[in-house]
């Protein structure tokens, strides 16, 4: 109950960001679209940890500083190597071990292995997962393992 | 010319710069696979810095929370595409360049 009231509260507070429009009528309005939207969510049997995690909000938060700066770091080097006039690609598909417990924490994983240049999850299953790099070097220094190991933390203990 | 339009003027600049690089890699790496990093980048760091850029113009209201609000949706969403064209290109057969390592391991 407590998922479905947040998870209202949350979508009302996108809208009234996106919104700008702060009038009676049209607030009630989106409040009306906010409900039905967690009601169709409810319905569609989404509205569980997996669809609305908010138990993991706060380490999520604390992992995507961490993301970004790698993403920043990812993208210099890609750049690096494609205006380098020998363009220096050594590409390889590699396979993973993921050691995130839910299917949720694999996506998430699999997620930012894609978002970083120079690596790319292109299939996941069960504990595996498939990477395509661009430079077989790029995986020397594993930066996928401390990833790995970052998306679980966001998994929690639990 | 405040100290903001500056910064705001070098994110910009920055991210356009990521983006021609994505572009250019786009024409000159050899395969589809190869490429999606190329693509890579302009989702991520070029759209992002133009994003961050706009918004110091924007300065402290709600058009810079929907311009975050733009990149936080666009990092959610841009590596499913990229995985699911990758996941396309593998399911049809298509063979990704790959150097040989020497060993017998697919």
């Amino acid at each position: 109950m407590a998922r479905i009231l947040g998870l209202w509260v949350t979508l009302f507070a996108v809208w009234l960001l996106l919104s700008g429009h702060y009038t009676p009528l049209l607030i009630s309005f989106g409040m009306g679209s906010c409900a039905l939207t967690v009601y169709i969510a409810v319905r569609m049997d989404v509205a569980d940890q997996e669809g609305v995690p908010f138990a993991w909000a706060g380490r999520f938060l604390l992992f995507l500083p961490w993301l970004l700066k790698e993403i920043l770091v990812a993208n210099i080097k890609v750049a690096k190597i494609i205006l380098s006039p020998s363009l220096p690609i050594s590409p390889i598909m590699v396979v993973f071990r993921s050691t995130q417990k839910t299917d949720l924490g694999r996506a998430l994983y699999a997620n930012s292995i894609t978002l970083t240049p120079g690596t790319i999850s292109t299939g996941v299953d069960g504990d595996r997962v498939e990477v395509h790099a661009l430079t077989w070097r790029d995986l020397g220094g594993w930066e996928e393992d401390e990833m790995g190991r970052r998306a679980s933390k966001v998994e929690g203990a639990s | 010319m405040g100290w903001l339009d500056v910064l705001s003027w070098i994110s910009i600049l920055a991210g356009l710069f990521f983006i021609l690089v994505g572009g250019i890699g786009l024409i000159r790496l050899p395969d589809v696979y190869t490429r999606l990093h190329a693509a890579g980048m302009t989702d991520t760091m070029g759209a992002g810095l133009v994003l961050i850029g706009l918004s110091f113009q924007a300065g402290l209201t709600l058009i810079t929370v929907r311009l975050l609000m733009i990149w936080a949706f666009l990092l959610f969403t841009s590596p499913i595409a990229t995985h699911a064209l990758a996941r396309a290109a593998l399911h049809g057969k298509v063979e990704p360049i790959q150097i040989d390592l020497g060993g017998g391991d697919p």
